[in-house]
Formats: C-alpha cells, sequence, structure tokens
C-alpha cells in the first residue's frame, strides 16, 4: 500500500493538473465566444457567394472553363486545416484522418497546404510533400490570409501541377458539434438537385439575369473570390471548432481530476486512519509490555 | 417623399453585413464603368472595382469606399459583395498613405508583370480609401 506521503504527493500533482485544464477551459470558452459570432456574422457572405456562383453555374451549362472542367495532372492538392496547440481531443487527428485514411491520397501524389502546425507537423512525419505552411493564420484568421492562400492553390493549379483541389477542415456546427468535413474546392461540380425547391423560385430571376462582362468572364473572376470565401469560412469555423472542442476535452480532464482527487483524498484518509491504528497499538503493546 | 421608389441594398463583407435598408438609389465602380442603380433596374451581376460607393436615400447621402468584389442586381433588391468595405470614419489615413507609397514603390522598381497587375490593384485601392477619407475630414 501506497504511503501516505506518496499518495499527497500524487493528489497535489493531480490537483494543479486539474488546475490548469480548468483555466484552459474558461480560455477556450471565451474564445469561443468570440470565434462563434465571427463565424456566424461571417456567414451571410458565403451563402451569398455560394448562391450567386451556384445561380451562374447552373445557366452557363456546357461551357468550358479550366476550373470546371479540371486538368490532366494526376496530382491532388489539399489545404488541411488544423490547429497549432495540442490538447484539443480528437480534433487534430480527425482532420489528418481524413486525408491518411483515404486511398485517394497517398503520399507520393498529394501536395499539402498546412494551416496549423499540427497537421503540417504529421504530414511532414508521414513524408508527405508539404507545399506551404500557413501556421500562423489560424491564431486570428483575416480575410486576407484566406485571399494569399487561394491565390497560391490557384496558380499552381493553373499551372498544372496538380488536378483537383481539397479542402480539409471542421465544420463548426454547434458549440458541441464538430464535424471534419473533405471539401472539393476545384474542379467545381455544380451540385444539380440538391436544392430543387429554391431554384424553382429561382427561375424567373434566372432567365432574366444578365451578365457584365460575360457569364464565362465574370466567372472567371468570381470563382477565385469564390475559393478565397470558402477558405475564409473554412478558417473561421475551424478556429471556432478547435475552441470547441479544446473546451470540451479540457472540461473533461477537469472533471476526471476532480474524480482522481476524490479516490486519492479517500485513500489517503485511509492511510491516515490505518497509520493512527498502527502506532495506537504499538504504544498500547509498548506500555503493557512495561507493566 | 413619402411615395419615393425604394429598393433594397445590402452590402455584405466577409467580416459582417455592412450595410441592409432600403434606398432609393446607389451608384459605384464597375470593371465596365461607373453605374447607378435606381429601383427596377433590370437584373444584372456585374464585378465591382475599387471606388467610391454612394447610397442616396431621401434626401441623405453616404459613401463608403468598396474594393474589389461583386454585385448583383435584382429587380427589387441589391446584393453588394465586397471584400472589403469602409465608411469614411473607419479609414485608416496613414495606413492607406503608407500603402500607396509602398504601391508605387513597386510600381518603379518594375518586377515581374505579375506584381505590376497587383501593385496597380493595391494602389488604386489606396487612392480610393485617401479620396475617400480626405473628403470627410
Amino acid at each position: 500500500m501506497a504511503t501516505m506521503r506518496d499518495i499527497k504527493r500524487r493528489k497535489e500533482s493531480v490537483s494543479s493538473t486539474g488546475q490548469i485544464t480548468k483555466a484552459m477551459k474558461l480560455v477556450a470558452t471565451v474564445k469561443l465566444q468570440k470565434a462563434k459570432s465571427r463565424a456566424e456574422s461571417s456567414k451571410p457572405y458565403f451563402d451569398q457567394m455560394y448562391k450567386t456562383v451556384s445561380d451562374i453555374l447552373s445557366k452557363s451549362s456546357g461551357i468550358s472553363h479550366p476550373y470546371l472542367t479540371g486538368n490532366d495532372s494526376k496530382k491532388k492538392a489539399v489545404i488541411v486545416i488544423t490547429s497549432s496547440r495540442g490538447l484539443a481531443g480528437g480534433y487534430n487527428a480527425n482532420v489528418i484522418k481524413l486525408i491518411t485514411k483515404d486511398d485517394r491520397f497517398d503520399a507520393d501524389n498529394t501536395v499539402i497546404f498546412a494551416v496549423g502546425k499540427k497537421g503540417a507537423t504529421t504530414f511532414n512525419r508521414l513524408g508527405y510533400d508539404i507545399k506551404k505552411d500557413y501556421s500562423e493564420v489560424i491564431n486570428d484568421p483575416l480575410f486576407s490570409d484566406a485571399m494569399e492562400i487561394g491565390r497560391e492553390v490557384l496558380k499552381g493549379y493553373e499551372d498544372g501541377e496538380y488536378g483537383e483541389i481539397y479542402l480539409a477542415y471542421t465544420v463548426f456546427k454547434n458549440t458541441v458539434t464538430h464535424i471534419p468535413t473533405l471539401l472539393k474546392l476545384v474542379p467545381i461540380v455544380s451540385e444539380e438537385g440538391e436544392s430543387e425547391s429554391e431554384s424553382e423560385a429561382d427561375t424567373e430571376s434566372l432567365t432574366l439575369m444578365n451578365y457584365e462582362p460575360e457569364a464565362e468572364e465574370t466567372l472567371d473572376m468570381l470563382i477565385p473570390k469564390y475559393v478565397n470565401s470558402i477558405i475564409f469560412g473554412a478558417l473561421v469555423q475551424a478556429v471556432a471548432s478547435e475552441n470547441g472542442a479544446r473546451m470540451q476535452a479540457m472540461d473533461s480532464a477537469t472533471n476526471n481530476a476532480e474524480e482522481m482527487i476524490a479516490d486519492l483524498t479517500l485513500k489517503y484518509n485511509r492511510a491516515r486512519q490505518s497509520a493512527i491504528t498502527q502506532e495506537l497499538t504499538e504504544i498500547i503493546a509498548g506500555s503493557a509490555a512495561v507493566e | 417623399m413619402a411615395d419615393e421608389k425604394m429598393f433594397r441594398l445590402r452590402v455584405i463583407s466577409p467580416e459582417r453585413v455592412f450595410y441592409e435598408d432600403d434606398v432609393a438609389m446607389v451608384e459605384l465602380n464597375t470593371t465596365e464603368g461607373e453605374i447607378g442603380v435606381l429601383p427596377e433596374h433590370i437584373p444584372l451581376t456585374t464585378i465591382v472595382a475599387p471606388g467610391v460607393l454612394r447610397i442616396m436615400k431621401g434626401e441623405e447621402t453616404r459613401e463608403a469606399a468598396v474594393l474589389s468584389g461583386f454585385m448583383e442586381i435584382k429587380k427589387d433588391a441589391v446584393t453588394i459583395l465586397a471584400e472589403s468595405c469602409e465608411w469614411p470614419e473607419e479609414i485608416d489615413l496613414n495606413r492607406a498613405k503608407e500603402a500607396q507609397i509602398r504601391a508605387e514603390r513597386r510600381i518603379k522598381s518594375g518586377n515581374e508583370e505579375v506584381n505590376l497587375v497587383r501593385a496597380e490593384a493595391a494602389l488604386k485601392r489606396a487612392l480610393t480609401r485617401i479620396g475617400l477619407a480626405e473628403k470627410y475630414m
């Protein structure tokens, strides 16, 4: 049986860990509130952007644009958004698993654009080609950061370096639900039949819509903006998810610490009691021997 | 003025909904030239160039700097998606002037072609900001 001193030392260590996790949980909660309101206030922009782009795509079917048809390169580029810090439960591992568990992405034909140190180091270790590392962005993503990333990935696509661009990030559904998601950015596939009721209501305005410059040219300028805005949306949501995940992880860590402390307190008291009992027995035995 | 025709204007930037109200007229720069939009304009989707966005509502006129984006005009609603959008009082004049000098320096240095396009765009943005900010000083 462990001695009193051992138990006490262990209890102290657990309780100081518990204090840290508790503080981290509070910090994550505050950050989550901020990130959440940012994610929400940026939503109208993306909804509108998505709607306009799919409007144009559904109208101008049959046009061949490099962003729609793809190119011959077998390689794939993936933008992986993880966090730069750990202690967020399965947050980083879940995003990374999306790539490593998928047969389409093996180390030889995949180029990684990493946002977040955790993803960058993991893929580096696994032998993936890391084209660029934007880890500093994840702390406080700006729209100009998303523009920078978007410009870089589209450039490689236009040069024929890779034929497809994917985005791996975590969708922030609500405070407790975060869904790791793999999204195909380019070539853009127009999702038909997904929003039928909506497109019906829009038919009238669709047929009347004019484009200036021409639809193809508009598309040409719009798609980079579209890609940028999806990247920005992903960044903002990833930050919210990260803090949500960390909050949950730290909450359960704090609970576990409290449980352990309760357990150790019980053990400590028992050890103390048995020590007292033993001492008493010795004294009584000693005095009995004297008599 | 009560029966003046209005339409819904929404200006959205990635960070926030910048402006949303019923207005009588908007004027702004597009890549094809300057346009003014009155109610019941024909449906049109066009690319926004850096410039001043003028919103007219009754007697009141408000101006804002809009830097690249696109707009969608429908019969009774106009939506502008701007990558960046600022009221005159939000513009940081010093920063804009610095950006102007940086852009001019880059243009003069005469490096690659791609850089030039970007530098010119940056210069245009800086000049738009400076022009508007100084007007309201």
